[in-house]
């Protein structure tokens, strides 16, 4: 519940404040993004199995962010920055749907 | 591949191994719900965070063209349309600057013909007398105390005049034109059926020397007036002004021809 209305407000927040993105977050907010989406998925998914934790889930999130950044940072350097983001992005909408999958299970039985 | 969804997967994987720890009930009320705010405020720190970025990443993609994000090929395609574009624009500019000078020069021609026929018409007027005029001339009186003279006599007077070259001519307050009549009206001058006053003032615009001249030659109109008692004084003039004016005369049956 907590973290529904702390996302809701973040949404707010940042529609009402409009920064800008800094040059150098470009590349990896998107993809910092779709990682954090992955933990939160898991997160959700956690909580309906009965086993949720919030050392794990905060963990989890931020090493995911941080990994997420670091392979894009990493392919940027090698010259794949686009193809490696690519895969991220795959590989992390890949367990966001296998999450979601469970999730539904859990709420509809089906 | 296969390797990263079990580096990252421990969020729903863990909470195996951890909730038996984290769900230590036998452990005192106070850290236990301590240790819960700070987990909740931690998670929805967290959550607001990406909410908040989400925002922030939606809001940078609207707003952004999307050249950041094309492949190299992609933008050399639409640098080369960009290129193709700006020469064709560039072509019409060219074009338009073209036919912007053409328009000019047609103007600045017509500004010329037009001010040629301004001059022309001034030159008209004031040869036809429907224009006030101004220049170098003289001034000519003539007094007939035995009203002897006719009106032949006085357009003598003016036919010399003209013959010296008199570009403008003011007799009695008459401007003098092509229509211009003389004639006698009760044994006095007449001009267009006016009976004029004597003396007779006329004013004529034209080199003064040879109007002079001109008047006084030997055995001309000056002689003849004073052969018949009359007297012609001419005065030249640096400037004089004429001012009366008559109207423009339309012809009834004469049109242009065109050539």
């Amino acid at each position: 519940m907590i973290a529904f209305l702390a996302l809701v407000i973040g949404v707010v927040v940042g529609f009402i404040l409009r920064p800008t993105v800094p040059n150098w977050m470009e590349p990896y907010l998107p993809i910092a993004v779709v990682a954090a989406l992955d933990a939160v998925f898991g997160g959700v998914r956690a909580r309906l199995d009965g086993i949720f934790d919030a050392k794990v889930f905060v963990v989890s999130f931020v090493s995911n962010v941080v990994v997420a950044a670091l392979i894009v940072f990493l392919g940027d350097k090698l010259g794949v920055g686009g193809q490696l983001s690519t895969a991220v992005v795959v590989v992390l909408g890949i367990r966001i749907f296998s999450n979601a999958a469970a999730i539904r299970r859990h709420l509809f039985r089906a | 591949m296969s390797d990263k969804p079990n580096d990252i997967e421990p969020t729903d994987a863990e909470p195996n191994g951890t909730e038996p720890n984290g769900t230590e009930q036998p452990q005192p009320e106070r850290p236990r719900r301590a240790h819960r705010i700070r987990a909740g405020a931690l998670i929805g720190v967290l959550t607001a965070l990406l909410g908040f970025a989400i925002a922030v990443q939606v809001h940078a993609n609207s707003k952004s063209d999307s050249l950041a994000g094309l492949r190299e090929d992609d933008l050399i395609g639409i640098l080369d349309n960009q290129n193709a574009r700006a020469d064709r624009l560039r072509q019409q500019i060219a074009e338009l600057q073209r036919s912007l000078r053409s328009l000019q020069n047609s103007g600045d021609a017509a500004a010329a013909a037009r001010h040629q026929a301004q001059q022309q018409a001034q030159a008209l007027g004031v040869l036809l007398g429907t224009l006030p005029a101004t220049g170098p001339g003289v001034i000519v009186q003539i007094n007939d105390p035995n009203h002897k003279l006719h009106g032949e006599d006085v357009l003598d007077v003016v036919e010399e005049l003209r013959g010296a070259g008199a570009e403008a001519i003011d007799f009695d307050g008459v401007r003098v034109s092509t229509d211009t009549a003389f004639s006698d009206v009760d044994g006095t001058v007449a001009v267009d059926g006016d009976p004029l006053q004597q003396p007779y003032t006329v004013l004529a615009i034209g080199e003064p020397k040879t109007l002079d001249t001109a008047l006084n030659i030997p055995g001309g109109v000056a002689a003849a007036i004073r052969a018949d008692g009359g007297e012609l004084r001419v005065s030249e003039r640096g400037k004089l002004t004429i001012t009366v004016t008559r109207t423009l005369p339309t012809p009834r049956f004469a049109v242009p021809s065109g050539h």
